[in-house]
């Protein structure tokens, strides 16, 4: 079966000095288009490597990772810039808005780097921030918004240029419970509508909405199960 | 990302950190309006030298004593020995040897106090001939001028400068008036008109002109040595020729060698030179403080860059994660340091240009500004905007997005 991420012995050295470390030993996988992946494992597992490379922000040492058919691990920064631009949506656990911009400023700027015309920027940005449930709150700058509707934000400008994956990096790590409830809510709601989702976590408790849960420990994959078998 | 876009980004950078960017602006905007200013006053300075040395008629020539060694062997410049005599003066008139001159004007000069009434003013008493108004292209405002035979007499009459005549007669014409001048009064029969060149500085308008016969008389001197001769030269084109006869007469009145000559000429021509050659000097030597006063403002921009950069790691590495290439994050922060250098620019011309029309009225001196050192001068500060922000830049666009986004 052939999915919209392929990985293929994947393994990331880092040199420091006469150091190597071996951060990913040869990660074998296939997310199919839909799915929802949790990826799991205590810090210094690789999981974060893991994340930086599916999210096109590293290039593994050796390996290959087909994403969308496409072999991005030979390319070089401003092709995997492309990339990144056209294929991933990013949320990060600091959130990480620009603090000067009002919140659909900050759902256009992928589209932005993309080209796209202006007019079709603001409309394509507040429609996804309507998705998000923020259309009350397109010129509002971050720092007038809650912590849960500033999340919100960020997967509303993940999802703004229509990508192949929404990778996602701890996303409720700095939210409150009731945040963290409604992100997740979005999250699944995102799924139901077909969206494919990677997200990097911890907490089991989160790992459990997802579809299909990678446990990762000491650079490898340890367990790879649906989450009803996890359970 | 287009231009536009990158200059947006650029602006509302400057714009996020207003403080900062203002700091960071006033150097260039320092640097900027000293370089104009100084290169201006330079510049209006050379200009009054000019219209000052114009206004002392045309076709001038102007000949001095030369340099003096007296008997204990101590030396003085050129102008300190008394070689020049009326009978020099007289020669140069005479047509058949210098015909090139068309009219002389021999003068001396003492500075002496001046009364009228309860008044006092000392001014420079000039001693001359009739020939000295046309010769130094001056009108009368009032009255007349001397004659020969108030020349000849050795006549009581003084003619006054207008800035004379205002500190010693406030109102009502000075005219028919009488002046003691060094104890002797004098009769006023004239006012001269305002020399026209730059009101300040200059004795043009502060002097009381004598017939020259009288002021041997006042200073007691009996020698007939001079201390200008004035010449005006038949035409422009009879300068150089007037020149050489003079030159050629007076060494052989003198009995002394071209290389030992006790005189000096110049023209109006060579006074300009050898002023401005003074003021370019100074021109130069501040408008070099005031370059290395713009680079260190450069050098400002620099650093503010770096520090950016230091600080907006994060907003880097995002930008970068949603799809900036290195090339769209360079261009943004050189647009930014562009903009800093560019709108310091601006300011510092208009600093520069406000600068020019108040000054002149604090320290007197002419400020001209051209509107080639302007567009220099924002172009300069663009071009250290560009310069100064281009390691800045791209020290951004190296930045990997992973390590970028993980600083706290």
């Amino acid at each position: 079966m052939s999915g919209i991420i392929e990985l293929e012995g994947v393994r990331k050295t880092y040199r420091s000095g006469s150091i190597e470390f071996e951060a990913l030993r040869g990660i074998d996988t296939t997310i199919a288009e839909g799915e929802y992946v949790a990826v799991i494992g205590p810090s210094g597992s690789g999981k974060s490597t893991l994340m930086n490379i599916l999210g096109c922000l590293d290039t593994p040492s050796e390996g290959r990772y087909l994403l969308a058919g496409e072999d991005v691990s030979q390319m070089g920064e401003a092709q995997l810039a492309e990339v990144r631009n056209r294929r991933i949506g990013f949320v990060f656990q600091q959130f990480n808005l620009l603090a000067m911009l009002p919140a659909w400023r900050n759902v256009e700027l992928p589209l932005v780097y993309a080209g796209v015309p202006r007019a079709e920027r603001r409309e394509r940005a507040v429609a996804a921030l309507g998705r998000v449930g923020l259309a009350d709150r397109i010129d509002n700058r971050p720092g007038e918004l809650s912590g849960g509707q500033q999340q919100r934000v960020a997967v509303a400008r993940a999802l703004v240029t229509e990508p192949a994956m929404i990778l996602a990096d701890e996303p409720t790590g700095n939210l409150d419970s009731q945040s963290t409830t409604d992100v997740l809510a979005l999250l699944d709601e995102l799924h139901a509508a077909g969206r494919t989702i990677v997200l990097i976590t911890h907490e089991h408790e989160v790992a459990a909405r997802a579809s299909r849960n990678l446990v990762i420990r000491d650079g490898a994959i340890t367990s790879d199960e649906p989450v009803g078998a996890l359970a | 990302m287009n231009w536009f876009e990158t200059f947006r980004a650029g602006a509302e950078a400057v714009r996020a950190h207003r403080l900062r960017s203002v700091l960071t602006m006033l150097g260039i905007v320092i640097g900027i309006s000293s370089v104009i200013l100084t290169v201006g006053l330079g510049q209006g300075a050379q200009d009054q030298v000019r219209q000052q040395i114009s206004a002392l008629g045309s076709n001038l020539l102007i000949v001095s004593p030369g340099s003096s060694t007296d008997s204990s062997g101590l030396r003085g410049g050129f102008g300190s020995a008394s070689t020049l005599t009326l009978q020099d003066a007289t020669a140069i008139g005479d047509d058949s040897v210098v015909p090139d001159a068309a009219r002389v004007a021999p003068t001396t000069s003492t500075s002496t106090a001046l009364a009228a009434g309860e008044t006092n003013w000392t001014s420079s008493v000039v001693g001359t001939t009739t020939s000295w108004l046309d010769v130094r292209a001056r009108d009368l405002s009032a009255g007349r001028f001397f004659t020969e035979a108030e020349v000849e007499q050795a006549a009581d009459v003084v003619v006054l400068g207008p800035d004379t005549a205002s500190e010693l007669f406030e109102r009502g014409s000075p005219v028919g008036q009488t002046v003691t001048v060094d104890s002797t009064p004098m009769t006023v029969i004239g006012v001269l008109e305002s020399s026209g060149a730059s009101s300040s500085g200059t004795s043009e308008d502060d002097q009381a002109v004598v017939p020259i016969s009288t002021a041997k008389r006042l200073t007691g001197t009996a020698t007939s040595s001079v201390s200008t001769i004035y010449v005006e030269a038949a035409s422009a084109d009879a300068l150089t020729a007037a020149y050489q006869e003079i030159n050629a007469l007076l060494l052989t009145l003198h009995g002394v060698g071209a290389d030992e000559a006790d005189f000096s000429i110049s023209t109006q021509d060579s006074l300009v030179e050898t002023a401005n050659s003074t003021n370019e000097t100074l021109t130069v030597l501040l408008g070099g403080i005031a370059a290395i006063s713009l680079l260190v403002g450069g050098i400002g921009v620099m650093n503010i860059m770096l520090v950016s950069v230091t600080e907006r790691v994060r907003e880097i590495g995002l930008r970068k994660a949603l799809g900036a290439t290195p090339r769209v994050i360079r261009r943004q922060f050189l647009v930014e340091a562009s903009l800093l250098g560019f709108t310091g620019g601006l300011v510092g011309v208009l600093v520069g240009v406000v600068g020019a029309q108040v000054l002149p009225g604090l320290i007197d001196q002419p400020v001209s500004i051209s509107l080639v050192a302007t567009l220099g001068a924002i172009g300069t500060a663009l071009a250290l905007g560009i310069g100064f922000g281009v390691y800045p830049a791209s020290r951004a666009a190296r930045l990997t997005p992973i390590d970028a986004l993980r600083s706290e």
